[in-house]
């Protein structure tokens, strides 16, 4: 700045949160860009002032928007953010919750705000986010020479309205503070206009406060200034700002239309981040070991299982515990379900894989094992099982006309009903893992004990669960012995 | 730390945070929502942020803000949500800001289905958005690279100032495995360039915008220095049993791991098959399959899709050698039998004896 001449006092000065000149701007660096009698200009210095008077300066990141207002950043000596077109208010979202201490805002013109970008201030109001937003409402779309804009008037001519705006072809001007008035989380929400000096200092008066609102940390502020734009409304500067004042504020009257900035109390501070030492306690990384004492690790098994039944019947749990339990003991295992619509109706299938060497491929094709739950998984599946491997199906026996193929094994025991014995019919898939482990053998029941320990967090679940499995061992027991004699 | 069994999804997050990933904005999709799940669950966790956006035209732009502010974040989606955010990824390749996104990917086009497909291969590696820019691609084939190349991510995404997609198929995000984590936790880093609300950085901008047609062909030639560096130093591949294979499988995600099935497999006939699995899509290892050309005769890339990334096959052999295709869609993975009936048949097809003398001598001259 340049020194003051002695017999001078200084009334107005550029606010500090301006730039000097500005360099970004390229040519012409003592002046904006903004058209002579524009409403940009003066929300610009209003803002920039407000900034200064509430000593932020090094705090402000101003998120600058698509339209006029694009090279925001010129201008304001803050930290700065360019975002694409409507986006500003999901950007502002996520600068302020990166940086609670940062003062930010967005400023954004009526294409960017309330067209395409609909949506992200809708939602980041509604979310409340600690911001402040400035809207700057021209009814036109001027960088881009004159189109419509979602606020502009009934009967106004754009290029894209030739023949004026007709609500039956183009709709009604955009209320933005009325419909987010209709929202619980705005604080504070109020249109001002640059019609003439009075409106002005109101207009300086409310940028003010929203700007201070976020420094108390009280949440989602809005002022949409009802601005003139002399070039594509193709009137001189004063003409422009009486049709602020006489026609705009009819269509968009001035107010508050929120203001619960003395009773709402500032958001709470995000907890202190925890120390990066205990991280692997949150992320639930530890608490995974086991105690392999006296267990073998089963030499060349290569479990190559299926579990099929209704969603319901614990299908995939039943897979995930025989899978952590071929973890615990130290084989390379890997579980793959079905998912999607069969998880909310219909038949569910999980495919896994337990194995003393390096898995390929995750998928079972052929299986050695089946655990079928209900009939149609039988159906689909049994003809995929190799010789020498095991069909566990959940009923007395199978179905007719179903035949397993050769040198495959068949189990069939109403798991379900038996588990109904034990008072939860849901602990079938836990009486057929029991059942599985007399049948194939080649799992320790330790593991799947700790499996199940790790999988089943009540304790009363828990508790059934080893009645399921001992239940089904018994059972299984038996009908093998039968078998064999 | 004991490998813990863990979907690839909730891997993603895990290492994340493990690399010092604070913040996730997202919006839920099958079968990625795992990860928005588990990201609302251990972000907070953390001290980061976790906000479910309106869109993911909303979710990539929070993350222009948070990569802006010099925060590691993280989004991720699958098609349709891909499809949406391309926008954003070109403002943020643009601008220069890094942030990575999972694209855990399922059938098209349109709604498609939600079963595992390829299809988003073009629109993710090819780069849906406009303009002269790239994204960095890491294809996982398991759970643990799920958590290894998530971690990786961040740290390319930083290295490069570029967004940087993990795209796995659905099988690969929904399926569990033995996975192990890092043993220490990265702290949060803080980037120079970061526009943070505070003195130091308030000179800072981040922007995609530059006006002058001689600024921005200068930008572009930047973010191309940038590209090309990728292409020289960041290339990663598997190979598998390639020493001296005649039929080269090329394949990534899962296709990969039903292929490694596929090469025991006719081996065991006497078949010289080898697999090529791309770990970054872009960039392309194609350095390392010209080098396999030398001695393969026929390369067969294998996809779930109508064939994508085959032409970045055969871009990279530039003729040398024939390129086959072999492809299912629609939610369908080839099972291994499949695939060695198919690498049989190209086997037959391309077998030495019929191509003349003359011809596989050229052939070693290119070598």
């Amino acid at each position: 700045m340049a020194e003051v001449p002695s017999g001078y006092t200084v009334l107005h000065e550029r606010p500090k949160a301006f730039y000097d000149t500005f360099e970004r701007k390229g040519e012409l660096q003592q002046q904006t860009h903004y058209c002579p009698g524009c409403g940009h200009g003066l929300a610009h210095k209003m803002i920039a002032r407000a900034i200064d008077e509430l000593g932020i300066q090094d705090r402000v990141i101003a998120v600058s928007p698509v339209g006029c207002s694009v090279f925001a950043y010129y201008y304001f000596d803050t930290g700065n953010v360019q975002s694409a077109h409507g986006r500003a208010p999901a950007v502002a979202t996520a600068v302020k919750r990166s940086r609670p201490e940062a003062i930010v805002f967005s400023y954004q013109g009526d294409g960017d705000l309330a067209a395409i970008g609909t949506a992200e201030i809708l939602h980041a109001a509604n979310r409340g986010e600690n911001i402040t937003v400035f809207f700057v409402n021209n009814a036109i779309y001027g960088m881009t020479g004159g189109q419509m804009a979602p606020t502009t008037m009934l009967g106004q001519r754009t290029t894209t309205s030739p023949l004026g705006r007709d609500p039956f072809n183009e709709g009604y001007p955009l209320h933005v503070c009325e419909l987010l008035a209709t929202l619980e989380a705005p604080v504070y929400l109020e249109r001002v206009a640059l019609g003439n000096a009075k409106q002005v200092m109101a207009a300086s008066r409310a940028i003010k406060k929203a700007l201070t609102n976020q420094v108390k940390g009280l949440g989602f502020s809005l002022v949409e200034i009802l601005s003139p734009c002399p070039t594509i409304w193709k009137l001189n500067p004063a003409k422009a700002q009486e049709r602020v004042r006489e026609e705009m504020v009819k269509v968009f009257p001035p107010g508050v239309y929120r203001d619960h900035t003395t009773e709402r109390a500032a958001r709470p501070a995000p907890p202190p981040a925890p120390g990066l030492d205990e991280l692997p306690r949150l992320l639930d990384l530890e608490g995974h070991e086991f105690d392999r004492t006296g267990l073998e690790r089963p030499a060349g098994l290569d479990l190559r299982i299926k579990v099929a039944g209704f969603g319901g019947q614990g299908v995939l749990m039943l897979g995930e515990v025989l899978a952590e339990a071929g973890l615990l003991l130290d084989l390379e295992v890997s579980w793959l379900p079905s998912y999607g619509p069969e998880m909310r109706s219909g038949t569910s299938n999980c495919h896994v894989r337990i194995a003393d060497q390096t898995i390929a491929s995750p998928l079972v094709a052929q299986s050695n094992v089946l655990l079928a739950m209900n009939e149609p998984s039988l159906r689909k599946f049994i003809g995929d099982v190799e010789t020498g491997g095991w069909v566990l199906y959940n009923s007395r026996s199978l179905p007719e006309g179903v035949t397993a193929p050769a040198g495959v094994e068949v189990l069939c025991i109403p798991f379900t009903e038996l588990a109904d014995t034990l008072g939860e019919p849901k602990a079938g898939n836990i009486v057929m893992l029991g059942a599985l482990l007399e049948a194939a053998g080649q799992l320790p029941a330790a593991a799947i004990d700790r499996a199940l320990e790790m999988h089943v967090k009540s304790a009363r679940w828990l508790e059934l669960d080893r009645r399921a499995l001992e239940l089904g061992r018994e059972t299984a027991r038996k009908e093998l012995a039968n078998a064999y004699v | 730390m004991a490998k813990q069994l863990i979907k690839g999804n909730e891997a993603i997050v895990k290492s994340a945070v493990l690399a010092g990933c604070r913040a996730y904005y997202g919006y839920p999709i099958t079968p990625a929502s795992e990860i928005a799940e588990a990201a609302a669950l251990y972000l907070p966790r953390a001290g980061g942020v976790f906000v479910q956006a309106e869109s993911e035209v909303s979710a990539v732009n929070m993350l222009y803000g948070a990569a802006s502010a010099g925060v590691r974040a993280m989004s991720a989606s699958s098609g349709p949500g891909m499809s949406l955010m391309q926008e954003g990824i070109s403002y943020l390749a643009g601008a220069e800001l890094p942030c990575v996104i999972a694209d855990i990917t399922r059938g098209g086009p349109g709604l498609g289905n939600i079963a595992p497909e390829q299809g988003d291969y073009n629109q993710v590696v090819k780069g849906g958005g406009h303009g002269c820019y790239r994204t960095l691609v890491l294809a996982p084939a398991s759970c643990q690279e799920m958590a290894d190349l998530t971690a990786l991510a961040f740290d390319l995404a930083d290295a490069y100032r570029n967004p940087v997609v993990v795209m796995a198929d659905g099988f690969i995000g929904q399926m569990m495995e033995p996975v192990e984590f890092a043993a220490k936790a990265k702290a949060p880093g803080s980037q120079p360039w970061a526009v943070e609300g505070n003195r130091e950085t308030r000179p800072n901008l981040a922007s995609s915008i530059h006006l002058e047609p001689d600024r921005l062909e200068q930008h572009i030639r930047h973010l191309e220095q940038k590209y090309l560096r990728a292409e020289r130093e960041a290339v990663r591949c598997e190979h598998y049993q390639t020493g001296d294979a005649e039929i080269v499988l090329v394949g990534y995600g899962i296709v990969a791991r039903i292929l490694k099935a596929v090469v025991d497999e006719v081996r065991k006939e006497g078949i010289k098959a080898g697999l090529l699995r791309p770990i970054t899509l872009y960039p392309f290892p194609s350095v390392q399959l010209r080098a396999l050309a030398r001695q393969a005769h026929v390369f067969l890339t294998v996809e779930m899709s109508t064939g994508q990334m085959v032409e970045d096959v055969r871009l990279a052999l530039e003729g040398r050698k024939p390129v086959e295709f072999y492809g299912r869609c629609g939610g369908n993975a080839p099972s291994a039998a499949e695939l060695v009936q198919v690498v049989r048949e190209v086997a037959r097809r391309s077998s030495p004896v019929l191509i003349p003398d003359a011809i596989t001598k050229t052939e070693v001259c290119h070598g």
